[in-house]
């Protein structure tokens, strides 16, 4: 089994919003009344056209802001009661992953990973071991030492999401992970966002790829059309 | 060890901005060191003259010795007071002669010695004050056979309204500069922040400490203040020789001014370096 599940939380949801709305000042709501949850090991695409609400479900999954009215439940973190020393914790244990990638050019795939294990206090040996390991998973071994500019889009997203995963995680968030990728790539990222889910982590896969959708209907789909929630292929909990 | 790491790294990457902030927070010090040197010079010249700070009471013709006795042990008892001196009227007229010589021939000719016999109270350092110093003549007055109680009440309130400006002008002066330093050692750090958005970011995504993202910013600090406070040292010094070998003698401050003016540099180098990283971080959660 990976280090990245060796701690599995209790409790079946590893994410539940609760009636969750979110305004922003300038643009109004972004989310109103959003009720779902993601069960552990779950996968499930988060779809809907562009300013539908996707990237303010994962901010406020990842607690990057807080809903106005409503609750978000992250394994034990709850954003009632969530103080701000507590979000580096929450943070370790729900991955991240951007479509651009938001990999640091001066730093090569080993040390774009590492740079995460030393942000949160890995020791070096811990260090050289897992960065080994989380490159080979994601099947970029060979290219340890290439920067960033030296890689293609998918090898980038996929030292992306090896840093992503450097912090033993129990859910990854993905924003749009293949949005910037041609098709092949943006095949291979799912595949290993898939293959990483069988075993055991939770994944939330905001996309508007209808042809990735389309070819993936065996899975969850979670549709949000300005800023509600209008369609759960599961048929739970949508809010209209 | 990786803040360190990071702090140099900051300063190589933006040198111009490290050095321009160090040597702003240097001349900012060193005007300070100035300033401070100045005040050192003239609470010392202060001092000196504190220390002539005397009450005299003069006695009344016929006072018996051994009364005068009695009360020069109870006002050498008094707090204020560190030493009490008897001027006979002989004392007294032999000091006029020879203090006032135009005046030997008048003095030599007199039938009858017209100056009285005196008490000089000394004070202890710390009770030189107008307060202290009226409450010791107050007390002096009391006594009957005192004729008359002198202080030069005028002068000692003015060595004390000038030391009083000279410490209020410090602390502006000293407060202004500060408030400079404050601001540019902020300014540096704002903007090595803002080169370094994107890792901080990061950072902050994968669940990195704000202890851990601060610390660097802070050693970043903490670095330029040490080393404004030495360039700021090194130029006090320099001009101090030159003053003091060519045209005016000044005492030099004592060590533990320097070793508080550098420590103080450093500490406030890393304060407003603090203060900024807080700024900067702060609105980066709704939490």
């Amino acid at each position: 089994m990976p280090p990245f599940l060796r701690n599995p939380a209790g409790g079946s949801r590893m994410i539940r919003f609760e009636g969750v709305t979110k305004r922003y000042p300038r643009t109004g709501a972004a989310l109103a009344d959003v009720s779902f949850h993601l069960r552990k090991g779950e996968f499930a695409f988060l779809t809907g056209p562009s300013g539908a609400g996707k990237t303010t479900v994962l901010q406020l999954a990842h607690m990057h802001t807080v809903p106005d009215e409503g609750r978000v439940r992250v394994s034990r973190f709850s954003s009632d009661s969530m103080r701000r020393k507590d979000v580096p914790q929450l943070r370790r244990r729900v991955g991240y992953v951007f479509q651009d990638f938001r990999l640091l050019e001066r730093l090569t795939a080993s040390e774009n990973v590492a740079f995460a294990l030393e942000a949160t206090g890995a020791s070096r040996r811990k260090m050289r071991q897992k960065v080994q390991q989380l490159l080979g998973h994601v099947g970029l071994a060979a290219k340890a030492q290439s920067h960033p500019s030296e890689l293609s889009g998918g090898e980038r997203q996929r030292v992306a999401i090896a840093r992503a995963l450097a912090t033993d995680p129990l859910v990854l968030l993905a924003d749009e992970p293949t949005g910037n990728l041609d098709r092949r790539a943006a095949d291979g990222v799912f595949e290993l966002l898939r293959r990483i889910n069988d075993l055991g982590m939770a994944v939330l896969f905001a996309t508007h790829d209808a042809e990735l959708l389309h070819r993936h209907r065996d899975v969850r789909v979670l549709e949000l059309e300005h800023g509600s929630l209008v369609y759960d292929s599961a048929g739970e909990e949508a809010s209209t | 060890m990786r803040a360190l790491r990071e702090a140099m790294a900051s300063l190589r990457r933006a040198p111009l901005l490290g050095v321009l902030s160090m040597t702003s927070i240097g001349f900012s010090l060193f005007i300070l060191g100035l300033f401070g040197l100045t005040a050192y010079n003239i609470d010392l010249a202060l001092s000196h003259v504190e220390e002539q700070v005397q009450v005299v009471a003069y006695l009344r013709d016929g006072t018996g010795e051994s009364r005068v006795d009695v009360a020069r042990k109870e006002v050498v008892s008094f707090p204020e007071v560190s030493g009490v001196r008897y001027i006979s009227k002989v004392e007294a007229l032999h000091d006029a002669s020879q203090e006032l010589t135009e005046f030997s021939d008048v003095f030599s000719n007199l039938e009858v010695n017209p100056l009285p016999a005196s008490l000089e109270v000394s004070l202890k350092p710390g009770y030189r004050n107008p307060d202290a110093v009226r409450r010791v003549a107050e007390r002096l007055r009391s006594y009957d056979f005192v004729d008359d109680v002198r202080y030069g009440r005028d002068w000692v309130e003015r060595i004390f309204s000038l030391r009083r400006i000279a410490g209020a002008a410090s602390l502006i002066l000293g407060g202004a500069f500060a408030l400079v330093a404050v601001m540019l050692v902020g300014t540096a750090v704002r903007m090595a922040i803002l080169a370094r958005s994107e890792e901080i970011a990061i950072m902050q995504t994968i669940g990195a400490t704000e202890g851990y993202i601060r610390r660097p910013y802070l050693l970043e600090g903490l670095m330029t203040g040490l080393a404004g406070g030495l360039l700021a040292f090194g130029l006090t010094w320099g001009t101090w020789r030159l003053v003091d070998a060519s045209f005016l003698k000044v005492s030099w401050m004592p060590d533990v001014w320097i070793v508080a003016g550098i420590a103080g540099a450093a500490l406030l180098g890393m304060l407003s370096a603090g203060r900024a990283v807080r700024k900067e971080l702060r609105g980066l959660y709704d939490l």
